[in-house]
Protein backbone atom coordinates (compact mmCIF):
# COMPACT_ATOMS: atom_id res chain seq x y z
CA UNK A 1 0.00 0.00 0.00
CA UNK A 2 1.22 3.11 -1.04
CA UNK A 3 1.50 5.80 1.82
CA UNK A 4 -1.18 8.67 0.70
CA UNK A 5 -3.43 5.57 0.31
CA UNK A 6 -2.14 4.49 4.20
CA UNK A 7 -2.58 7.95 5.34
CA UNK A 8 -6.05 8.15 4.16
CA UNK A 9 -6.13 4.83 5.62
CA UNK A 10 -5.48 5.98 8.97
CA UNK A 11 -7.97 9.15 8.72
CA UNK A 12 -10.87 6.43 8.15
CA UNK A 13 -9.86 4.69 11.08
CA UNK A 14 -9.90 8.06 13.49
CA UNK A 15 -12.92 9.30 12.05
CA UNK A 16 -14.27 5.31 12.92
CA UNK A 17 -12.81 5.80 16.08
CA UNK A 18 -14.24 9.14 17.06
CA UNK A 19 -17.84 8.36 15.63
CA UNK A 20 -17.74 5.42 17.69
CA UNK A 21 -17.17 7.34 20.54
CA UNK A 22 -19.48 10.08 19.73
CA UNK A 23 -21.94 7.90 19.35
CA UNK A 24 -21.49 6.28 22.80
CA UNK A 25 -21.96 10.16 24.20
CA UNK A 26 -24.93 10.53 22.83
CA UNK A 27 -26.34 7.29 23.34
CA UNK A 28 -26.12 8.21 27.06
CA UNK A 29 -28.46 11.15 26.16
CA UNK A 30 -30.80 8.98 23.84
CA UNK A 31 -30.90 6.44 26.50
CA UNK A 32 -32.32 9.07 28.99
CA UNK A 33 -34.51 10.98 26.87
CA UNK A 34 -36.27 7.88 25.30
CA UNK A 35 -36.83 5.81 28.47
CA UNK A 36 -38.23 9.25 29.72
CA UNK A 37 -40.39 9.29 26.34
CA UNK A 38 -41.86 5.71 27.36
CA UNK A 39 -42.69 6.93 30.73
CA UNK A 40 -44.57 10.07 29.63
CA UNK A 41 -41.76 11.96 30.97
CA UNK A 42 -39.40 14.58 29.10
CA UNK A 43 -35.89 13.31 29.97
CA UNK A 44 -32.80 15.82 30.66
CA UNK A 45 -33.67 18.87 28.37
CA UNK A 46 -31.82 21.65 30.71
CA UNK A 47 -28.26 21.45 29.60
CA UNK A 48 -28.32 23.35 26.16
CA UNK A 49 -31.05 23.15 23.27
CA UNK A 50 -33.37 20.11 23.51
CA UNK A 51 -30.10 19.12 26.88
CA UNK A 52 -28.03 18.03 23.99
CA UNK A 53 -25.22 19.23 26.31
CA UNK A 54 -26.16 16.66 28.92
CA UNK A 55 -23.36 14.16 28.03
CA UNK A 56 -20.86 17.27 28.35
CA UNK A 57 -22.74 17.57 31.61
CA UNK A 58 -22.28 14.45 32.83
CA UNK A 59 -18.89 13.53 31.57
CA UNK A 60 -17.62 17.10 33.54
CA UNK A 61 -19.33 15.16 36.86
CA UNK A 62 -18.17 11.92 36.20
CA UNK A 63 -14.46 13.58 36.14
CA UNK A 64 -14.97 15.76 39.24
CA UNK A 65 -16.00 12.85 41.54
CA UNK A 66 -13.60 11.31 44.24
CA UNK A 67 -11.38 8.25 42.92
CA UNK A 68 -11.81 5.29 45.18
CA UNK A 69 -10.39 2.32 46.01
CA UNK A 70 -12.36 -0.33 47.74
CA UNK A 71 -9.81 -1.85 51.01
CA UNK A 72 -8.53 -4.96 50.07
CA UNK A 73 -8.53 -4.72 46.54
CA UNK A 74 -5.88 -4.96 44.01
CA UNK A 75 -5.53 -1.81 42.64
CA UNK A 76 -3.36 -2.09 39.15
CA UNK A 77 -6.53 -4.79 37.96
CA UNK A 78 -8.83 -2.58 39.56
CA UNK A 79 -7.75 -0.10 36.55
CA UNK A 80 -7.22 -2.24 34.47
CA UNK A 81 -10.49 -3.86 34.02
CA UNK A 82 -12.70 -0.50 33.09
CA UNK A 83 -9.83 0.09 30.42
CA UNK A 84 -10.10 -3.45 29.09
CA UNK A 85 -13.88 -3.53 29.01
CA UNK A 86 -13.26 0.35 26.75
CA UNK A 87 -10.31 -0.76 24.70
CA UNK A 88 -12.25 -3.86 23.43
CA UNK A 89 -15.58 -1.94 22.79
CA UNK A 90 -13.73 0.29 20.76
CA UNK A 91 -11.48 -2.54 18.32
CA UNK A 92 -14.56 -4.03 17.40
CA UNK A 93 -15.70 -1.37 15.68
CA UNK A 94 -12.84 -1.88 13.46
CA UNK A 95 -13.93 -3.89 11.12
CA UNK A 96 -17.24 -3.24 10.24
CA UNK A 97 -17.78 -1.44 6.63
CA UNK A 98 -19.61 1.67 6.97
CA UNK A 99 -19.49 2.00 3.23
CA UNK A 100 -18.60 1.18 -0.16
CA UNK A 101 -15.14 2.67 -1.69
CA UNK A 102 -14.44 6.36 -2.48
CA UNK A 103 -12.72 7.22 -6.17
CA UNK A 104 -10.67 10.33 -5.90
CA UNK A 105 -8.45 9.95 -8.86
CA UNK A 106 -6.42 7.16 -8.71
CA UNK A 107 -6.76 6.98 -5.02
CA UNK A 108 -9.46 4.41 -3.90
CA UNK A 109 -9.84 5.57 -0.17
CA UNK A 110 -12.58 2.05 1.14
CA UNK A 111 -15.20 3.81 4.28
CA UNK A 112 -14.13 0.79 6.67
CA UNK A 113 -11.01 0.37 9.22
CA UNK A 114 -9.41 -2.47 8.30
CA UNK A 115 -10.63 -5.11 5.74
CA UNK A 116 -9.51 -8.60 7.08
CA UNK A 117 -10.75 -11.73 5.65
CA UNK A 118 -11.74 -13.15 8.75
CA UNK A 119 -13.60 -10.19 9.85
CA UNK A 120 -16.35 -11.82 11.83
CA UNK A 121 -13.99 -14.01 13.53
CA UNK A 122 -12.50 -11.23 14.35
CA UNK A 123 -15.66 -9.16 16.16
CA UNK A 124 -16.62 -12.25 17.80
CA UNK A 125 -12.91 -12.51 19.51
CA UNK A 126 -12.91 -9.22 20.14
CA UNK A 127 -16.18 -8.89 21.88
CA UNK A 128 -15.58 -11.78 23.58
CA UNK A 129 -12.63 -10.29 25.08
CA UNK A 130 -14.89 -7.61 26.71
CA UNK A 131 -16.02 -10.12 29.63
CA UNK A 132 -12.38 -10.33 30.96
CA UNK A 133 -12.85 -6.36 31.68
CA UNK A 134 -15.88 -7.04 33.21
CA UNK A 135 -14.65 -10.22 35.25
CA UNK A 136 -11.13 -8.67 36.07
CA UNK A 137 -13.16 -5.91 37.92
CA UNK A 138 -15.71 -7.47 39.69
CA UNK A 139 -13.03 -9.84 40.75
CA UNK A 140 -10.39 -7.13 41.97
CA UNK A 141 -12.79 -5.07 43.81
CA UNK A 142 -12.47 -7.11 46.68
CA UNK A 143 -16.75 -7.38 46.80
CA UNK A 144 -19.07 -9.71 46.96
CA UNK A 145 -21.38 -8.47 44.92
CA UNK A 146 -18.97 -7.31 42.04
CA UNK A 147 -18.35 -10.89 42.44
CA UNK A 148 -21.14 -12.30 41.59
CA UNK A 149 -22.10 -9.83 38.61
CA UNK A 150 -18.74 -11.00 37.75
CA UNK A 151 -19.71 -14.70 37.34
CA UNK A 152 -22.69 -13.93 36.40
CA UNK A 153 -21.63 -12.26 33.24
CA UNK A 154 -19.06 -14.28 32.23
CA UNK A 155 -21.09 -17.82 32.51
CA UNK A 156 -23.73 -15.11 30.73
CA UNK A 157 -21.73 -14.62 27.83
CA UNK A 158 -20.35 -17.65 27.47
CA UNK A 159 -23.60 -19.48 27.48
CA UNK A 160 -25.20 -17.03 24.68
CA UNK A 161 -21.92 -17.01 22.27
CA UNK A 162 -22.37 -20.76 21.50
CA UNK A 163 -25.76 -19.72 20.58
CA UNK A 164 -24.96 -16.48 18.67
CA UNK A 165 -21.84 -18.49 16.87
CA UNK A 166 -24.37 -21.23 15.94
CA UNK A 167 -26.95 -18.85 14.66
CA UNK A 168 -23.53 -17.23 12.20
CA UNK A 169 -22.90 -20.22 11.18
CA UNK A 170 -26.17 -20.28 8.95
CA UNK A 171 -25.09 -16.74 7.82
CA UNK A 172 -21.71 -17.72 6.96
CA UNK A 173 -23.38 -20.65 5.25
CA UNK A 174 -24.98 -18.30 2.84
CA UNK A 175 -21.92 -16.36 2.13
CA UNK A 176 -19.21 -18.76 2.12
CA UNK A 177 -17.18 -15.87 3.71
CA UNK A 178 -16.19 -14.54 7.19
CA UNK A 179 -15.02 -11.11 5.61
CA UNK A 180 -18.05 -8.03 6.53
CA UNK A 181 -17.42 -6.35 3.50
CA UNK A 182 -17.97 -9.36 1.33
CA UNK A 183 -20.80 -10.21 3.17
CA UNK A 184 -22.21 -7.06 2.87
CA UNK A 185 -22.05 -6.50 -1.22
CA UNK A 186 -23.51 -10.40 -1.37
CA UNK A 187 -26.42 -8.76 -0.37
CA UNK A 188 -27.01 -6.44 -3.02
CA UNK A 189 -25.64 -7.75 -6.34
CA UNK A 190 -25.90 -5.92 -9.41
CA UNK A 191 -28.30 -7.16 -11.63
CA UNK A 192 -29.70 -9.84 -10.05
CA UNK A 193 -32.48 -10.13 -7.20
CA UNK A 194 -30.41 -10.41 -4.33
CA UNK A 195 -31.87 -8.88 -0.98
CA UNK A 196 -30.70 -9.04 2.12
CA UNK A 197 -30.24 -11.87 4.69
CA UNK A 198 -33.09 -10.96 6.95
CA UNK A 199 -35.23 -12.44 4.33
CA UNK A 200 -33.50 -15.71 4.35
CA UNK A 201 -32.34 -16.04 7.72
CA UNK A 202 -35.63 -14.41 10.05
CA UNK A 203 -34.98 -17.15 13.01
CA UNK A 204 -31.34 -16.67 12.99
CA UNK A 205 -31.68 -13.24 13.11
CA UNK A 206 -33.95 -13.74 16.12
CA UNK A 207 -31.62 -15.85 17.95
CA UNK A 208 -28.98 -13.32 16.73
CA UNK A 209 -30.74 -10.36 18.28
CA UNK A 210 -31.69 -11.98 21.70
CA UNK A 211 -27.99 -13.34 22.01
CA UNK A 212 -26.80 -9.81 21.41
CA UNK A 213 -29.06 -8.04 24.13
CA UNK A 214 -27.16 -10.80 26.01
CA UNK A 215 -23.66 -10.12 25.20
CA UNK A 216 -23.89 -6.63 25.66
CA UNK A 217 -25.40 -6.99 28.96
CA UNK A 218 -28.56 -4.88 28.39
CA UNK A 219 -31.76 -5.40 29.57
CA UNK A 220 -33.96 -7.98 29.61
CA UNK A 221 -30.17 -9.72 30.11
CA UNK A 222 -28.79 -6.80 32.69
CA UNK A 223 -27.86 -9.39 35.36
CA UNK A 224 -24.34 -8.71 35.78
CA UNK A 225 -25.24 -5.48 36.91
CA UNK A 226 -28.30 -6.62 39.17
CA UNK A 227 -29.31 -3.60 41.31
CA UNK A 228 -32.11 -5.36 42.91
CA UNK A 229 -29.94 -8.54 43.86
CA UNK A 230 -26.30 -7.11 43.58
CA UNK A 231 -26.63 -3.37 44.11
CA UNK A 232 -24.40 -2.42 41.13
CA UNK A 233 -23.06 -5.90 40.31
CA UNK A 234 -19.66 -5.55 38.80
CA UNK A 235 -19.35 -1.95 39.24
CA UNK A 236 -20.45 -1.84 42.73
CA UNK A 237 -17.16 -0.31 43.84
CA UNK A 238 -16.57 1.67 40.77
CA UNK A 239 -16.84 5.50 40.94
CA UNK A 240 -15.67 8.81 38.83
CA UNK A 241 -14.41 8.46 35.40
CA UNK A 242 -13.72 4.32 35.76
CA UNK A 243 -17.23 3.67 36.64
CA UNK A 244 -17.63 5.95 33.49
CA UNK A 245 -15.69 3.78 31.32
CA UNK A 246 -17.50 0.90 32.56
CA UNK A 247 -21.38 2.55 31.01
CA UNK A 248 -19.40 3.86 27.83
CA UNK A 249 -18.08 0.32 27.08
CA UNK A 250 -21.67 -0.57 27.36
CA UNK A 251 -23.03 1.90 24.66
CA UNK A 252 -20.14 1.28 22.48
CA UNK A 253 -20.75 -2.42 22.59
CA UNK A 254 -24.46 -1.92 21.80
CA UNK A 255 -23.51 0.28 18.70
CA UNK A 256 -21.05 -2.16 17.21
CA UNK A 257 -23.72 -4.83 17.83
CA UNK A 258 -26.19 -3.33 16.16
CA UNK A 259 -23.85 -2.19 13.33
CA UNK A 260 -22.98 -5.96 13.24
CA UNK A 261 -26.34 -7.26 13.17
CA UNK A 262 -26.88 -3.98 9.98
CA UNK A 263 -24.10 -5.87 8.34
CA UNK A 264 -24.87 -9.32 8.78
CA UNK A 265 -28.83 -9.67 8.41
CA UNK A 266 -30.00 -5.61 7.22
CA UNK A 267 -27.57 -5.59 3.69
CA UNK A 268 -25.33 -3.22 5.57
CA UNK A 269 -24.68 0.62 3.47
CA UNK A 270 -27.26 -1.37 0.77
CA UNK A 271 -29.94 0.51 0.10
CA UNK A 272 -33.10 -0.19 -2.32
CA UNK A 273 -32.81 0.90 -5.83
CA UNK A 274 -28.89 1.87 -5.06
CA UNK A 275 -28.10 0.85 -9.02
CA UNK A 276 -30.82 2.10 -10.27
CA UNK A 277 -29.91 5.42 -8.68
CA UNK A 278 -26.55 4.98 -9.50
CA UNK A 279 -27.04 4.58 -13.41
CA UNK A 280 -29.64 7.52 -13.36
CA UNK A 281 -26.75 9.59 -11.83
CA UNK A 282 -24.01 8.73 -14.12
CA UNK A 283 -25.70 10.29 -17.00
CA UNK A 284 -25.24 13.56 -15.96
CA UNK A 285 -22.58 13.16 -13.22
CA UNK A 286 -20.24 10.46 -14.84
CA UNK A 287 -19.97 7.27 -13.73
CA UNK A 288 -17.00 8.27 -10.34
CA UNK A 289 -19.04 11.38 -9.30
CA UNK A 290 -22.12 8.89 -8.94
CA UNK A 291 -20.32 5.84 -7.17
CA UNK A 292 -18.82 8.60 -4.88
CA UNK A 293 -22.70 9.75 -4.05
CA UNK A 294 -24.45 6.41 -4.07
CA UNK A 295 -21.69 5.89 -1.74
CA UNK A 296 -22.26 8.72 0.59
CA UNK A 297 -26.07 7.77 0.57
CA UNK A 298 -24.89 4.08 1.50
CA UNK A 299 -23.21 5.64 4.75
CA UNK A 300 -26.20 7.08 5.34
CA UNK A 301 -28.00 4.07 5.03
CA UNK A 302 -25.84 1.88 7.16
CA UNK A 303 -26.19 4.64 10.32
CA UNK A 304 -29.83 5.10 10.21
CA UNK A 305 -30.13 0.93 10.28
CA UNK A 306 -27.61 1.30 13.34
CA UNK A 307 -29.52 4.03 15.07
CA UNK A 308 -32.77 2.26 14.41
CA UNK A 309 -31.10 -0.95 16.21
CA UNK A 310 -29.93 1.27 18.88
CA UNK A 311 -33.64 2.80 19.95
CA UNK A 312 -34.82 -0.83 19.61
CA UNK A 313 -32.18 -1.69 22.31
CA UNK A 314 -33.46 1.17 24.22
CA UNK A 315 -37.02 0.44 23.18
CA UNK A 316 -36.75 -3.05 24.71
CA UNK A 317 -34.90 -1.89 27.69
CA UNK A 318 -37.76 -0.17 29.05
CA UNK A 319 -40.57 -2.63 28.23
CA UNK A 320 -39.23 -5.55 29.64
CA UNK A 321 -38.12 -6.96 32.92
CA UNK A 322 -35.24 -8.94 34.11
CA UNK A 323 -34.98 -12.51 33.54
CA UNK A 324 -34.17 -14.88 36.52
CA UNK A 325 -31.29 -16.14 36.57
CA UNK A 326 -32.38 -19.86 35.74
CA UNK A 327 -34.82 -18.59 32.92
CA UNK A 328 -31.55 -17.16 31.54
CA UNK A 329 -29.71 -20.34 31.29
CA UNK A 330 -32.71 -22.11 30.23
CA UNK A 331 -33.33 -20.02 27.76
CA UNK A 332 -29.97 -20.04 26.31
CA UNK A 333 -29.07 -23.70 26.91
CA UNK A 334 -32.34 -25.50 26.31
CA UNK A 335 -34.25 -23.22 23.60
CA UNK A 336 -32.00 -20.53 21.87
CA UNK A 337 -28.72 -23.90 20.82
CA UNK A 338 -31.39 -26.35 19.98
CA UNK A 339 -33.29 -23.94 17.54
CA UNK A 340 -29.91 -22.84 16.55
CA UNK A 341 -28.89 -26.05 15.40
CA UNK A 342 -31.85 -26.41 13.58
CA UNK A 343 -31.80 -23.07 11.85
CA UNK A 344 -28.24 -24.56 10.23
CA UNK A 345 -30.06 -27.65 9.46
CA UNK A 346 -32.81 -26.07 7.51
CA UNK A 347 -30.18 -23.39 6.15
CA UNK A 348 -28.21 -26.85 5.06
CA UNK A 349 -30.95 -28.58 3.95
CA UNK B 1 -65.89 -18.26 53.24
CA UNK B 2 -67.84 -14.91 51.91
CA UNK B 3 -66.13 -13.15 49.43
CA UNK B 4 -66.06 -9.43 50.78
CA UNK B 5 -66.23 -8.12 47.44
CA UNK B 6 -67.61 -9.79 43.72
CA UNK B 7 -64.18 -8.59 42.23
CA UNK B 8 -62.70 -11.79 43.49
CA UNK B 9 -61.48 -13.44 40.28
CA UNK B 10 -60.61 -17.77 40.82
CA UNK B 11 -57.54 -18.00 38.45
CA UNK B 12 -56.88 -22.04 37.44
CA UNK B 13 -53.39 -22.80 36.60
CA UNK B 14 -53.43 -23.71 33.53
CA UNK B 15 -50.37 -24.77 30.99
CA UNK B 16 -49.12 -22.51 28.64
CA UNK B 17 -49.91 -22.25 25.04
CA UNK B 18 -47.12 -22.24 22.79
CA UNK B 19 -47.47 -18.73 21.46
CA UNK B 20 -47.66 -18.01 25.64
CA UNK B 21 -44.16 -20.33 25.65
CA UNK B 22 -42.84 -18.52 22.71
CA UNK B 23 -42.87 -15.12 24.67
CA UNK B 24 -42.98 -13.27 21.53
CA UNK B 25 -45.85 -12.44 20.85
CA UNK B 26 -46.03 -11.04 24.06
CA UNK B 27 -43.24 -9.18 23.98
CA UNK B 28 -44.74 -7.19 20.90
CA UNK B 29 -47.33 -6.23 22.56
CA UNK B 30 -45.37 -4.98 25.75
CA UNK B 31 -43.43 -3.46 23.28
CA UNK B 32 -46.71 -1.66 21.53
CA UNK B 33 -47.88 -0.59 24.83
CA UNK B 34 -44.14 1.30 25.34
CA UNK B 35 -44.45 2.64 21.95
CA UNK B 36 -47.98 4.26 22.66
CA UNK B 37 -46.90 5.96 25.52
CA UNK B 38 -43.73 7.22 23.25
CA UNK B 39 -46.10 9.49 21.08
CA UNK B 40 -48.72 10.29 24.07
CA UNK B 41 -49.40 13.60 25.98
CA UNK B 42 -46.23 13.90 28.78
CA UNK B 43 -46.81 14.52 32.29
CA UNK B 44 -43.95 17.01 32.78
CA UNK B 45 -45.06 20.43 33.60
CA UNK B 46 -41.20 22.41 33.40
CA UNK B 47 -41.50 24.71 36.04
CA UNK B 48 -39.74 27.57 35.86
CA UNK B 49 -41.03 28.21 32.51
CA UNK B 50 -44.79 26.27 32.84
CA UNK B 51 -46.68 26.62 36.22
CA UNK B 52 -49.74 24.23 37.47
CA UNK B 53 -52.78 26.28 37.81
CA UNK B 54 -53.68 27.48 41.04
CA UNK B 55 -57.60 26.34 41.76
CA UNK B 56 -59.86 29.49 42.23
CA UNK B 57 -60.11 28.64 45.50
CA UNK B 58 -56.61 28.25 46.30
CA UNK B 59 -55.37 29.76 49.72
CA UNK B 60 -51.91 31.42 49.11
CA UNK B 61 -49.98 34.46 50.71
CA UNK B 62 -52.05 36.75 52.71
CA UNK B 63 -52.86 40.43 51.65
CA UNK B 64 -54.28 43.26 53.66
CA UNK B 65 -56.88 44.73 51.42
CA UNK B 66 -57.49 48.42 51.44
CA UNK B 67 -61.58 49.93 50.71
CA UNK B 68 -62.46 51.21 47.23
CA UNK B 69 -60.80 54.61 48.35
CA UNK B 70 -57.72 53.08 49.00
CA UNK B 71 -57.60 53.42 52.84
CA UNK B 72 -56.32 50.39 54.97
CA UNK B 73 -59.73 48.30 56.15
CA UNK B 74 -57.60 46.90 59.37
CA UNK B 75 -58.69 48.12 62.71
CA UNK B 76 -56.51 45.72 64.53
CA UNK B 77 -59.17 44.42 66.13
CA UNK B 78 -56.76 41.01 66.43
CA UNK B 79 -59.95 38.74 65.61
CA UNK B 80 -57.62 37.12 63.07
CA UNK B 81 -54.81 36.49 66.08
CA UNK B 82 -57.19 34.65 67.85
CA UNK B 83 -59.00 32.95 64.93
CA UNK B 84 -55.30 31.72 63.98
CA UNK B 85 -54.88 27.82 64.77
CA UNK B 86 -51.03 28.47 64.33
CA UNK B 87 -50.86 31.52 66.12
CA UNK B 88 -48.66 32.76 63.27
CA UNK B 89 -50.13 36.68 63.38
CA UNK B 90 -49.04 39.09 65.83
CA UNK B 91 -49.91 42.63 65.48
CA UNK B 92 -49.65 46.20 67.46
CA UNK B 93 -52.65 48.58 67.66
CA UNK B 94 -52.64 52.29 67.34
CA UNK B 95 -54.71 55.40 67.04
CA UNK B 96 -55.29 56.89 64.22
CA UNK B 97 -53.82 60.58 64.28
CA UNK B 98 -55.61 64.11 63.40
CA UNK B 99 -55.36 63.87 58.81
CA UNK B 100 -54.37 60.42 58.93
CA UNK B 101 -58.04 59.76 57.83
CA UNK B 102 -57.29 58.90 54.32
CA UNK B 103 -55.01 56.21 55.02
CA UNK B 104 -56.97 54.30 57.65
CA UNK B 105 -60.78 53.90 57.64
CA UNK B 106 -61.21 53.08 61.10
CA UNK B 107 -59.93 55.24 64.04
CA UNK B 108 -58.02 51.80 65.54
CA UNK B 109 -55.27 50.86 63.18
CA UNK B 110 -52.55 48.52 62.78
CA UNK B 111 -49.37 49.90 63.37
CA UNK B 112 -47.36 46.25 62.75
CA UNK B 113 -49.16 43.23 61.60
CA UNK B 114 -46.68 40.26 61.31
CA UNK B 115 -47.57 37.20 59.62
CA UNK B 116 -45.22 34.55 59.90
CA UNK B 117 -45.38 31.94 56.98
CA UNK B 118 -43.23 29.37 58.46
CA UNK B 119 -46.24 29.06 61.32
CA UNK B 120 -48.99 29.47 58.59
CA UNK B 121 -51.12 26.47 57.80
CA UNK B 122 -52.54 28.35 54.99
CA UNK B 123 -56.31 27.25 56.66
CA UNK B 124 -57.92 30.50 55.82
CA UNK B 125 -59.32 31.05 59.44
CA UNK B 126 -57.84 34.73 59.45
CA UNK B 127 -60.46 35.86 56.72
CA UNK B 128 -63.34 34.05 57.97
CA UNK B 129 -62.94 35.63 61.42
CA UNK B 130 -62.13 39.19 59.75
CA UNK B 131 -65.50 41.75 60.25
CA UNK B 132 -63.99 44.59 58.14
CA UNK B 133 -62.99 42.15 55.18
CA UNK B 134 -59.21 43.20 55.52
CA UNK B 135 -57.37 39.67 54.99
CA UNK B 136 -57.89 37.91 52.50
CA UNK B 137 -55.15 34.55 50.98
CA UNK B 138 -54.60 35.29 47.46
CA UNK B 139 -55.54 32.48 44.96
CA UNK B 140 -52.68 33.04 42.69
CA UNK B 141 -49.73 33.91 45.28
CA UNK B 142 -47.57 31.63 47.11
CA UNK B 143 -44.66 32.26 49.90
CA UNK B 144 -41.37 31.78 48.08
CA UNK B 145 -38.74 29.93 49.35
CA UNK B 146 -35.87 32.16 51.02
CA UNK B 147 -32.99 31.38 53.01
CA UNK B 148 -33.41 33.09 56.71
CA UNK B 149 -35.93 32.22 59.04
CA UNK B 150 -36.84 36.26 59.70
CA UNK B 151 -37.35 36.29 56.13
CA UNK B 152 -40.71 34.83 56.63
CA UNK B 153 -42.09 37.30 58.90
CA UNK B 154 -44.06 39.09 56.27
CA UNK B 155 -44.85 42.58 57.73
CA UNK B 156 -46.95 45.24 56.72
CA UNK B 157 -44.29 46.69 54.02
CA UNK B 158 -45.01 42.84 52.54
CA UNK B 159 -48.73 41.80 53.46
CA UNK B 160 -50.80 45.35 52.84
CA UNK B 161 -51.83 45.88 49.40
CA UNK B 162 -49.40 47.81 46.74
CA UNK B 163 -50.62 51.39 45.94
CA UNK B 164 -49.47 52.79 42.54
CA UNK B 165 -47.67 55.89 43.09
CA UNK B 166 -48.40 56.64 39.47
CA UNK B 167 -52.02 58.08 38.98
CA UNK B 168 -52.08 56.86 35.69
CA UNK B 169 -50.67 53.58 36.19
CA UNK B 170 -53.91 50.79 35.53
CA UNK B 171 -52.22 48.25 38.45
CA UNK B 172 -53.09 48.49 41.82
CA UNK B 173 -55.36 51.44 43.88
CA UNK B 174 -54.18 54.92 43.26
CA UNK B 175 -54.59 57.11 46.47
CA UNK B 176 -55.20 61.29 45.60
CA UNK B 177 -52.50 63.31 45.92
CA UNK B 178 -53.37 64.35 49.64
CA UNK B 179 -53.18 61.07 50.71
CA UNK B 180 -50.00 60.22 49.31
CA UNK B 181 -48.52 62.87 50.62
CA UNK B 182 -49.77 62.03 54.09
CA UNK B 183 -48.24 58.73 53.67
CA UNK B 184 -45.19 60.18 52.37
CA UNK B 185 -44.80 61.84 55.68
CA UNK B 186 -45.27 59.10 57.53
CA UNK B 187 -42.40 57.05 55.83
CA UNK B 188 -40.22 59.41 56.26
CA UNK B 189 -40.86 59.77 60.08
CA UNK B 190 -40.90 56.16 60.96
CA UNK B 191 -36.94 54.90 61.15
CA UNK B 192 -35.28 53.19 58.86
Amino acid sequence: MELPALGWQALVILVVFGVSLLIATYSTYAERVIAAFLQDRVGPDRAGPFGLLQPLADAVKLFTKEEFFPAGSNRALFVFGPCLAMVTALMASAVIPFGNYLQFGSTIIWLQGIEVNIGMLYVFGVVSLGVYGIMIGGWASNNKFSLLGAIRAASQNISYELAMGLSLIAVLMISETLSLREITLQQSVPGEWQFWNIVKQPLGFIIFIVCAFAETNRTPFDLPECETELVGGYHTEYSSMKMGLYLFAEYINVFVASAVMSVLYFGGFNFPFQYELRAFLAESQGMVTAHNIVTGLGVVAIFVKIFSFIFFFMWVRWTLPRFRYDQLMRLGWTILIPLAIFNILLTGG
Amino acid sequence: MQPLSNRAKILAKKPMTLAERAYLPAIFQGLSITMRHFFSKKATIRYPEETRPFSPIFRGLHVLKRDEQGRERCTACGLCAVACPAEAITMVAGERKKGEEGLYREEKYAVSYEVNMLRCIFCGLCEEACPKAAVYLQADKMAPPRFERDEFIYGKDRLVEPVSPDARSQRGIQLTPEQAEVLRNKMAQQPA
